[in-house]
């Protein structure tokens, strides 16, 4: 097992496509979080809207302004790196390459699960540093203090957009499995994360209360709630107060353990063809 | 109990695909330090029978052993093997593609440089997979199946798609490694390729084994002659080898000799006064052989 997630790491640290993933992560969330509000927040002076909108910048909000993306576009790249990870062992047919050297397929899953898990980890440490650091840039340009959150708050929130991401890229192995390729398995997470959460949540609950109460068992408004708790400012894509943060939470794991067991099973049972 | 001596034993091995079957209740038995020619058509089956030896599909019945052991954890502990094509990581290098197969099959790294080297890819080991040449992926694909250092190895049609001096090449490599008293199963729809390299043939059409020859056995060579008169050298050379073995067509005779009896039976009938036109040693008769075994080669789907 070590020497498999070994032999994984060899595998996916000199990924560009991982890299560029990490970049636009990067570049999505300073420009989201930071830049565009900055830009509007000194075009227009003293409106209504703008001391809260100078709070979510300042160093105490980091943390939920920069897990704020996870319900969606950062829960849309996490997805991309899962099928990445898992479906490309399929496009590129050497998973019987890999096991035909190391026949435990068990061995081999769980190996790749540390490594996306790994992966998600340092993208949400790196986003939080980011964050950290712009938050520090508004609040030096805005002469305000230097208030940083608790290490408690920090370490809950970096493990919040942990859960999340991981989440949903075991969502991107779990489709790449099932559907034994890259390209479907993008298509249809996007698909569900970009436009059937969006239509679920601003069409379909509102019309029907069976789906309203749906949306409380579905990972991406549990994953907005969760946020929600941690201060991402409510109106980012996705984040709204649905749930508490325990529920949250318990349905983020359970989707997280499902998506994992359900894909190593079916890497299992099926023929490597 | 083959055992240790059948290195791969199947019985009644069978993979059926909703109405197909394309493996067919196969007796298989390679024995210990041969080179067993795996011999079929397009759609034969030998892939399938590769890969449920190697566990990558499940049979719908029959039995398998590998090295004496039944599937399961460790089976594949001393068996390499190159299925349907290499398949590597294109993004790394063929040093680095190595280096990630060793930790999966849990080998030293320094193996990987042996094995660099005895598929002759040192010099272009840390150029990424997607930049070589067809020879070089099968190659590594060669070096992989090396890692473990196997007994076994299973190769599935490790020359297709080479030149001929990559085939020659490919095939002077599993011979030697055989040499060394590795037993190798090797699928080829190349009659030449299984005759130059292998010990046994099986041939397989239809997900049968049709079956299974001595590649000696078929290769008894035999001479074409062009003589003139015919029937005189028909007489001087029964004379020589014995009636039996002599045959007519009206325009040749055809000779069961070994090839290395041409010369002398060349001067023979030339000491005779007879005027030798056409004297050529004739191929082994596998391809024959095959063709009549398996109707035809082709199967109708
Ligand atoms: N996954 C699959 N689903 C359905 N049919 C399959 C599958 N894999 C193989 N077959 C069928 O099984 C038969 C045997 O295929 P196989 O690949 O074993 O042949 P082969 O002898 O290796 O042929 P080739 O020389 O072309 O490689 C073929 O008819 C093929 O279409
Ligand atoms: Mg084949």
């Amino acid at each position: 097992m070590p020497t498999d997630i070994r032999a994984e790491i060899i595998k996916q640290i000199r990924r560009p496509a991982h890299w560029l993933l990490l970049a636009v992560a990067l570049v999505l969330t300073l420009t989201f979080a930071y830049l565009i509000p900055y830009l509007g927040l000194s075009g227009r002076t003293e409106g209504p809207g703008s001391a809260r909108g100078l709070d979510a910048m300042l160093p105490a909000e980091f943390v939920g302004s920069t897990v704020a993306g996870t319900p969606v576009f950062l829960g849309a790249l996490a997805v991309i790196f899962g099928v990445l990870v898992a479906g490309s062992e399929y496009g590129w047919q050497t998973w019987k390459t890999v096991f035909t050297q190391a026949p435990s397929r068990p061995r081999v899953f769980a190996a790749k699960v540390v490594v996306t898990a790994a992966g998600t980890l340092l993208l949400v440490v790196t986003l939080l540093a980011a964050g950290a650091a712009a938050s520090a840039a508004v609040a030096g340009l805005q002469d305000a203090p230097l208030d940083w959150p608790s290490p408690g708050e920090l370490l809950t929130g970096a493990a919040a957009g942990w859960l999340i991401t991981t989440m949903w890229a075991m969502l991107g192995v779990f489709l790449s499995v099932a559907l034994r390729g890259v390209a479907l398995p993008i298509g249809l997470g996007l698909v569900w994360l970009l436009a059937v959460q969006n239509l679920l949540s601003a069409v379909a609950a509102p019309l029907l209360d069976w789906i309203a109460d749906l949306q409380r068992a579905l990972p991406g408004p549990n994953a907005g709630s969760l946020v929600a708790a941690l201060g991402a400012p409510e109106g980012a894509p996705g984040v709204s107060a649905l749930t508490g943060a325990g529920h949250a939470t318990l349905v983020l794991a359970a989707y997280l353990v499902g998506f994992t067991l359900l894909s190593g099973w079916l890497l299992h049972r099926r023929d490597i063809t | 109990m083959g055992g240790m001596n059948s290195p791969v034993e199947t019985t009644a091995l069978t993979k059926r695909y909703g109405d197909l079957t394309a493996v067919d209740q196969l007796d298989l038995t390679v024995r210990a330090g041969e080179v067993y020619g795996f011999l079929g058509p397009n759609g034969a089956g030998k892939t399938t029978t590769l890969r449920m030896l190697l566990g990558l599909i499940r049979p719908t019945s029959g039995s398998i052993r590998l090295l004496g052991r039944d599937p399961g954890a460790g089976h594949l502990d001393r068996v390499g093997a190159l299925i349907e094509g290499p398949s590597f990581y294109p993004h790394l290098s063929g040093r680095d593609n190595l280096r990630a197969l060793a930790c999966h099959a849990g080998v030293g790294a320094s193996r990987v440089h042996t094995v660099l080297q005895i598929a002759g890819l040192t010099d272009r080991a840390k150029d990424r997979y997607n930049t070589y040449s067809l020879g070089m992926k099968q190659r590594l694909g060669l070096a992989a199946a090396l890692l473990k250092d196997p007994e076994l190895l299973i190769l599935d049609e490790p020359t297709n798609g080479l030149d001929p001096a990559g085939m020659a090449d490919i095939r002077a490599t599993i011979r030697r490694l055989a040499d060394d008293g590795r037993t190798v199963l090797l699928s080829s729809h190349l009659l030449g390729e299984v005759q130059q390299i292998c010990d046994r043939v099986g041939m397989i059409s239809d997900g049968r084994l049709v079956a299974e020859l001595s590649v000696s056995e078929l290769a008894s060579a035999g001479l074409r002659i062009v003589a003139s008169p015919l029937t005189e050298a028909h007489e001087c050379l029964g004379a020589l080898v014995g009636a039996d073995h002599v045959h007519s067509d009206g325009e040749a005779l055809y000779l069961d000799a070994p090839g290395d009896a041409a010369a002398r039976i060349n001067a023979e009938l030339v000491h005779s006064g007879l005027a030798v036109h056409e004297l050529r040693v004739r191929e082994p008769d596998l391809e024959q052989t095959f063709l009549e075994l398996t109707g035809g080669g082709r199967r109708a789907d």
